[in-house]
């Protein structure tokens, strides 16, 4: 089979219930139910999560190298939209 | 002795030769699979397929570490595998049989993952409990290896002209190897009678009904029955299972005891 010609999803996996999903990786499959169970065989070996989600790398849009000065900059001298100031309790371990 | 200890030996006997027939079918398979390790087509399904291996294997430790416990006689898991010879090992002849292509290893893998589904199914029903711990274990597994390989056939055969033709071929070639998995001897009936062993001729309308509904689908003929080859719980094998037990066993052959 030509590898290259099976499309690219990308891998999200909830480790625990409770946090979300994180971006784990990618992997080449024929559809999603496929990348589906790749995802399941070739990033859960070892009991790394709970939930997982795959999507079609080609419908993922990215922002570009050319949007940094309208995307973020403006955000830098902006300090009050921080929440900074609060105490955690100890408890609170995923802010 | 009097004859009633006899009769209990005997059955127990039995029951641990049941255990190394189940752990022979998973551990002969799980090799075969283990041979697609940094072959398969691509890295996904080279790890897909290894990850169903262990599962096999996995099964295995279980059924021989059942068997040397139940034997009482001091024999660990390795000593099961790797120090019986051919005609000692009872698994179905169709585990044995090489992996041949990707079509031939996945026609294989699917005729066994619907028989698996349904024999796991009963074993967990199985009056014997460690058997039925093992089985409540097995079955989710192959579920999963089923959902695999069922979609594996489905894409093959309703793929290209090539794999269609490929898959069929596959399937005419594999064929003849089934009719074992719904034979049992008469010690098997025995201990189907007691509720230990799984009634394997009962599972087959099921399985037929279910790999023809597959087939089906994936636009392929059903192969008709015309030959069929035995052997495998009677310690008879095909040529192939030498060849597997000398890889499989050649550490433990050369360097007897060898611990790692």
């Amino acid at each position: 089979m030509n590898h290259n010609a099976l499309p690219l999803f990308e891998v999200f996996i909830r480790s625990k219930r409770g946090l979300d999903h994180r971006h784990v990786g990618s992997l080449h499959a024929q559809g999603h139910e496929q990348a589906l169970e790749y995802a399941r065989d070739v990033y859960l070996r070892r009991s790394e999560g709970v939930s997982i989600w795959v999507v079609n790398s080609s419908d993922i849009v990215a922002s570009q190298e050319s949007d940094v000065e309208q995307f973020y900059d403006p955000m830098d001298d902006k300090p009050y939209r921080h929440a900074t100031h609060y105490q955690l309790p100890d408890e609170v371990k995923n802010l | 002795m009097n004859s009633k200890a006899n009769k209990q030996d005997a059955n127990k006997q039995d029951i641990v030769n049941y255990a190394i027939a189940l752990g022979d079918d998973s551990l002969t398979l799980g090799h075969r699979l283990s041979e697609w390790s940094s072959n398969a087509p691509f890295l996904e399904e080279d790890l897909a397929l290894t990850n169903v291996a262990l599962d096999f294997i996995g099964r295995a430790m279980m059924f021989y570490s059942y068997a040397g416990e139940a034997e009482g006689a001091g024999r660990s898991e390795d000593d099961i595998a790797y120090l019986r010879d051919c005609r000692q090992y009872r698994n179905l002849l169709i585990c044995e049989l090489p992996i041949g292509d990707f079509a031939d290893t996945m026609a294989r893998q699917f005729l066994i993952d619907v028989y698996d589904v349904g024999f796991y199914t009963e074993l967990m029903q199985s009056v014997d409990e460690t058997l039925a711990a093992i089985a409540a274990k097995a079955i989710k597994e192959s579920r999963y290896h089923l959902r695999r390989s069922e979609q594996w056939i489905k894409r093959l055969g309703d793929g290209t002209g090539e794999s269609h033709d490929r898959i069929q071929r596959a399937f005419n070639d594999v064929w003849g190897y089934t009719h074992e998995l719904f034979e049992v001897d008469k010690i098997e009936e025995s201990l189907i009678n007691q509720g230990i062993a799984v009634d394997r001729p009962a599972l087959k309308t099921d399985w037929e009904r279910c790999v023809q509904s597959v087939l089906n689908e994936a636009t392929l003929d059903t192969p008709d029955g015309q030959w069929s080859i035995r052997g495998g719980r009677a310690g008879l094998h095909t040529e192939h299972l030498g060849y597997l037990l000398a890889e499989l066993q050649f550490m433990q052959r050369a360097y007897p005891g060898l611990e790692w």
